[in-house]
């Protein structure tokens, strides 16, 4: 798709957030866990989408709908170089920052199989530390710790 | 002011501090030099083994029995509601509006922190899979305390199995608040895992990787023995370094007078009974201290004052 497309993609949209720079391979699970279609708006995904510098990428376009701050960071978990563009009509009226969050909850599932928050009526949550080299999430209930690209790659 | 235990949940040795760590190991020691029947009296504690264990759950029901309390409980899932269905939020929910705290072990990892959210009464964590087992550490703790008369900048190694071994990983993360030195002796498959080494890093503590156990005898005030698990390997990688970690009597020759060896139990192979005569030997000693380190756990949490 060549830039031209994709801008006037960008602008067909009156109001709501352009969600672009998606790792391809990751809109669908993006879509899937924060549940994106379940607000009854109308949902553009563009799969595969040829990138200058990213090669393919992945783009959400979701109508009259903002990340709250929290959706934003937990995204930054998941695709952190990607950009969340607010449109209010017709116009990028701002970029939403993504700072990766200290904690997050009932987002992912813990890779533990023997962890106790598979079986118990109780949120997955994880603390997040980010080291010089990797970040790092610990499970609040099992305690183990693991690479956050493990985490986020459980289903 | 209550004592800082007072009505606190016992989860997981990150969660204490170092004063909470020392209250409790100040609290073993009164309790064994001077023993109280009163602190526990007209008090029940559950004790729900959600899988067997003899020593823990014998251990405790002692403390509590010694203490002046009564306990009700099981020591097997299958005779429960659990066999049934019934998740552990539900039945902590029950078996804690009937007693005064529990006492549980569980196969799942979590269970304890799970089981704290959904009851009414404290949490004493007696091992969740292969997580934490807070009271061990504290024995521990005690037992390191009663030996050497102090916490501080002890040198301890640790032998065995470090990889799957919790009660290695919980102490050593203890002692990392004492400023202590560490020799790790173990298979290679066995290793300590890298985010315990990260967090003794981060905070300064020193180990040292040593592959037998004489070259670290002289070294050291504590030699902490594991288990190495036989299902853990193959049987001919299995015989290749089981011998390599085993401790005989006739390799303590250059150990400093007061270097004590300590087991979490039960032992197999890996401590020859050789060594059980020596003056060194401890670890039966140590599973006696558990009575008390659990005593004052349990005194701590149900008392506002001991």
């Amino acid at each position: 798709m060549s830039e031209k497309v994709y801008a006037r993609n960008v602008e067909a949209l009156k109001n709501g957030t352009v969600i672009d720079h998606i790792p391809a391979g990751l809109g669908l699970r993006i879509l899937d866990l924060f549940e994106l279609t379940s607000y009854g708006e109308r949902v553009t995904v563009g799969l595969n989408l040829s990138s200058g510098h990213m090669g393919n990428k992945d783009l959400i376009k979701v109508e009259n709908l903002v990340l709250t701050e929290g959706q934003a960071n937990e995204l930054a978990l998941l695709a952190p170089k990607c950009t969340v563009s607010v449109i209010e009509n017709f116009e990028v009226v701002r970029k939403q920052k993504l700072a990766i969050p200290a904690e997050v909850t009932d987002l992912f599932a813990c890779p533990n199989s023997n962890c106790v928050s598979h079986v118990e009526p109780v949120q997955s949550h994880f603390s997040v530390r980010v080291t010089e080299h990797d970040t790092k999430m610990k499970c609040k209930y099992c305690e183990k710790v693991f690479s956050k690209d493990i985490v986020v790659a459980v289903r | 002011m209550p004592n800082p235990l007072y009505r606190k949940h016992i989860l997981s040795i990150p969660d204490f501090s170092r004063a909470e760590m020392e209250l409790v190991v100040e609290t073993a020691a009164r309790l064994k030099a001077n023993p109280r029947a009163d602190l526990l009296q007209g008090r029940l504690i559950a004790t729900c083994f959600f899988e067997p264990s003899t020593r823990t759950r014998l251990s405790f029901e002692t403390a509590v029995q010694r203490l002046g309390g009564t306990v009700i409980g099981f020591s097997d899932a299958a005779s429960t509601s659990t066999k049934k269905g019934e998740t552990l939020a539900d039945t902590v929910r029950i078996i804690s509006s009937y007693t005064d705290a529990i006492v549980m072990r569980h196969p799942k990892e979590g269970a304890a922190r799970v089981a704290s959210e959904f009851s009414a009464v404290p949490i004493i964590n007696g091992g969740d899979g292969a997580n934490q087992h807070p009271s061990q550490t504290l024995l521990d703790l005690f037992t390191l305390r009663e030996t050497q008369g102090r916490l501080d900048n002890l040198t301890v190694a640790f032998v065995g199995d470090l990889k799957y071994g919790r009660t290695v990983h919980s102490l050593a993360q203890a002692l990392s608040l004492f400023g202590a030195k560490f020799y790790f002796v173990g298979p290679e498959a066995l290793a300590m895992p890298d985010y315990l080494c990260e967090e003794l890093d981060e905070r300064g503590i020193s180990y040292t990787i040593a592959s037998t156990i004489e070259e670290v005898i002289p070294h050291i005030d504590i030699l902490y023995m594991t288990r190495v698990q036989r299902e853990r390997f193959d049987e001919a990688e299995y015989q290749k370094i089981q011998g390599q970690f085993v401790l005989r009597a006739d390799m303590l020759r250059n150990a400093r007078p007061n270097m004590k060896i300590l087991h979490p139990l039960p032992r197999v192979d890996e401590i020859a009974t050789d060594v059980d005569a020596t003056p060194h030997a401890y670890y039966f000693e140590q599973a006696k201290n558990g009575v008390y380190a659990r005593q004052a756990l349990l005194s701590l949490v149900l008392n506002e004052t001991v």
